[in-house]
C-alpha cells in the first residue's frame, strides 16, 4: 500500500540526493582549482558552499517535522535519523572542499612545488568512497557500503606517505616549507572527507540492515 | 482475615535485568519445538503457552501459537482486527470458554501450573489473574468503594476494616485514591471515563492477582485519561505482569517491554518492544509497525 507518507520520505531521500550531488561536485572542484591552478574556480567552491549549508538545514527542518508528525519506526526511523546523520557528514564534506579550495589559492601564488602525484590519486580514492557510498544508498546495497569502509585505510596510508615526503622537502629547503604546509593540509581535507564517506557508508549499513556496525575495529 | 487471597506469588526480592538475547535463555523450560518468534529472553516466567488452537464452533481464531510471558513486565499484544489478540488474551484467564460453541487445546501453564488442569477451578484462575476491558464497566448500582470492595466480599473477606484497607490501597495504586476519597459513597458510574477505567483496575487489583489483562484499556479515553493509564501501567509492572491489547501502536511503543505481534490468528513476530519498532525481523510486522499494511 502507497502511503501518503511515502511520497514525503521520497521528497526527503530527493533532497539528500542533490545535496549528495553538490557535496561531490564541490570536492571535484576544489581538486580542478588545485590542479589546474584555477583561481575563478576555488572562489566559486566557496560561493557554492551555502547552498550545502540551506540544504543541510532544509533536510534537517523536513526529518524533524516527519519525527514529530509522523512518528515513524522500523525502516522508515532508520531512514529518517539517518538522513540528518548523512546530511551532516555532506555539509562537512562541502566545508573540506572549502579548505582545499582556501589553500589551492595559497599554493597558486607561488611556483609548483613539483608534479602532483598522490594528492589526485587520494582524492580519486576518497571521491570513489563518496560515490560508492551514495550508490549503497540510492541501490539499497549495505555490501557496497561495507566495500567503501575497507577501503578508508588506504586513503590514511597514503596521507601518511605524502606526509613522509613532504617532511622531508621541507628538511632539505626551508622555501618549500608554505607550500609543503599547504599540500600536507589538502591531503589531511581529503583524509577526512574519506572518513565523512566512511561515517555515510555505516549510517547506510544501519539504514539497510538495521545492525550498527560503527566502532568495531577497537 | 478469612480467606488467603496472596495465592502463589512470583518471587519478588530480586528483579534480575532482562536479557535481550533472542533465541538464548531458553534452557530454563524445555521447548518442543524451536522458532525463532516463539522464544522471549525472559528472567522469569509468568505464561508459558504451548501450541494453542482456539476456536469458535467451526471457525479457528487462533493457531499453533506459543509464547513465553515474562513476570513483572508488560507485554503488548499487536495486530489488526480479528487477528486473534483478544481471543488470546480471553484464553489466559479461561474467559475464551465462556462464549458458547467455543473451545480449545494446547496448554497455558501460569507460573508453571496448568491452568486447564482437571482439577483446576477456573474462578481461582480468574481471581489470579485479572482483567480491564476496552469499555470501562463499573457495577452500576454500586458505590465507588463497594465497587472495589466487591471482589474481596465474594472472596470472603468478612472484615469491613480489612476491606476498607484494601479498597484504599488498590485505588491507591490505580492513582485514583486521590480523586475519589471524599465521595466513596457515589455510584462508580458518576465518575469521568478515564476515573471510571482507574476504578475498573482498582476493581481488579482489589482481589490481589498476580496478573492483569488489558484489552484495549485505553481507546475510548482521552489523551490525558490515556496518559495516566500509561503512566499506571509503569507503575504497576513492578508488582503484576501485565498483558495488553492494543490497536495503537504508539501505546505499544510507550509502555510495553516485549511486543507480540498477531497476524491471522497466528504469532508472527515477538521480541523486545525496541527492536520490534526499530528493526522487526518479518516483513509483515514491518509493514504493520510502518503503516503499510493491506
Amino acid at each position: 500500500m502507497e502511503r501518503h507518507f511515502d511520497q514525503e520520505l521520497g521528497g526527503l531521500k530527493e533532497h539528500l540526493l542533490r545535496m549528495a550531488g553538490f557535496a561531490e561536485q564541490s570536492v571535484a572542484q576544489a581538486l580542478k582549482a588545485l590542479v589546474q591552478r584555477d583561481n575563478v574556480l576555488a572562489n566559486k567552491v566557496d560561493d557554492d558552499d551555502g547552498i550545502l549549508d540551506q540544504l543541510e538545514i532544509e533536510i534537517d527542518d523536513r526529518c524533524i517535522k516527519l519525527l514529530a508528525l509522523r512518528q515513524p519506526t522500523a525502516t522508515d526511523l532508520r531512514f529518517i535519523t539517518m538522513a540528518m546523520k548523512i546530511c551532516s557528514e555532506l555539509e562537512r564534506i562541502g566545508d573540506q572542499a572549502v579548505n582545499i579550495a582556501h589553500r589551492a589559492e595559497e599554493l597558486n601564488k607561488e611556483p609548483l612545488l613539483k608534479p602532483l602525484v598522490d594528492i589526485p590519486r587520494m582524492a580519486e580514492h576518497a571521491q570513489g568512497m563518496i560515490h560508492d557510498a551514495l550508490d549503497a544508498f540510492v541501490y539499497a546495497k549495505p555490501d557496497v557500503a561495507r566495500a567503501v569502509i575497507n577501503r578508508d585505510t588506504k586513503v590514511d596510508l597514503l596521507n601518511r606517505q605524502l606526509h613522509r615526503e613532504l617532511t622531508s622537502f621541507m628538511i632539505e629547503d626551508p622555501h618549500t616549507i608554505t607550500r609543503c604546509l599547504n599540500l600536507m593540509s589538502i591531503a589531511h581535507n581529503l583524509e577526512r572527507i574519506a572518513d565523512h564517506a566512511t561515517n555515510i557508508a555505516e549510517d547506510i549499513v544501519y539504514l539497510y540492515e538495521g545492525r550498527d556496525i560503527r566502532h568495531q575495529n577497537g | 482475615m478469612n480467606v488467603d487471597l496472596t495465592a502463589p506469588q512470583s518471587k519478588r526480592e530480586s528483579d534480575p535485568p532482562v536479557v535481550a538475547r533472542p533465541g538464548l535463555a531458553l534452557s530454563a523450560i524445555p521447548t518442543k519445538r524451536e522458532m525463532p518468534s516463539r522464544a522471549t529472553p525472559v528472567s522469569e516466567v509468568a505464561f508459558e503457552v504451548s501450541d494453542l488452537c482456539c476456536w469458535f464452533g467451526q471457525h479457528q481464531a487462533v493457531y499453533d501459537l506459543s509464547l513465553r510471558i515474562p513476570a513483572k513486565a508488560v507485554t503488548a499484544i499487536i495486530g489488526p482486527s480479528g487477528c486473534g489478540k483478544s481471543t488470546f488474551l480471553r484464553c489466559l484467564n479461561r474467559m475464551h470458554e465462556l462464549v458458547r460453541g467455543s473451545r480449545l487445546s494446547g496448554q497455558i501453564r501460569l507460573f508453571g501450573e496448568d491452568i486447564y488442569g482437571p482439577r483446576v477451578d477456573a474462578t481461582l484462575v480468574r481471581r489470579r489473574v485479572g482483567m480491564v476491558f476496552q469499555k470501562s464497566n463499573p457495577f452500576p448500582t454500586m458505590s465507588v468503594g463497594d465497587n472495589v470492595t466487591v471482589g474481596l466480599r465474594l472472596n470472603g473477606v468478612r472484615d469491613r476494616r480489612v476491606r476498607e484497607e484494601w479498597m484504599e490501597r488498590a485505588l491507591r495504586m490505580a492513582a485514583l485514591w486521590d480523586e475519589v476519597k471524599d465521595h466513596l459513597d457515589r455510584p462508580g458510574t458518576s465518575l469521568s471515563g478515564g476515573q471510571q477505567q482507574r476504578l475498573c483496575i482498582a476493581r481488579a487489583l482489589a482481589v490481589q492477582p498476580e496478573v492483569l489483562l488489558m484489552d484495549e484499556p485505553a481507546s475510548a479515553l482521552d489523551p490525558i485519561a490515556t496518559t495516566k493509564i500509561e503512566e499506571l501501567i509503569q507503575e504497576l509492572k513492578r508488582d503484576y505482569t501485565i498483558v495488553i491489547v492494543t490497536h495503537n501502536m504508539q501505546q505499544a511503543a510507550r509502555c510495553s517491554d516485549y511486543t507480540a505481534f498477531f497476524y491471522l490468528g497466528r504469532l508472527v513476530e515477538y521480541d523486545k518492544t525496541e527492536k520490534v519498532f526499530t528493526n522487526p525481523s518479518n516483513k509483515q510486522t514491518e509493514d504493520y509497525v510502518t503503516g503499510r499494511f493491506g
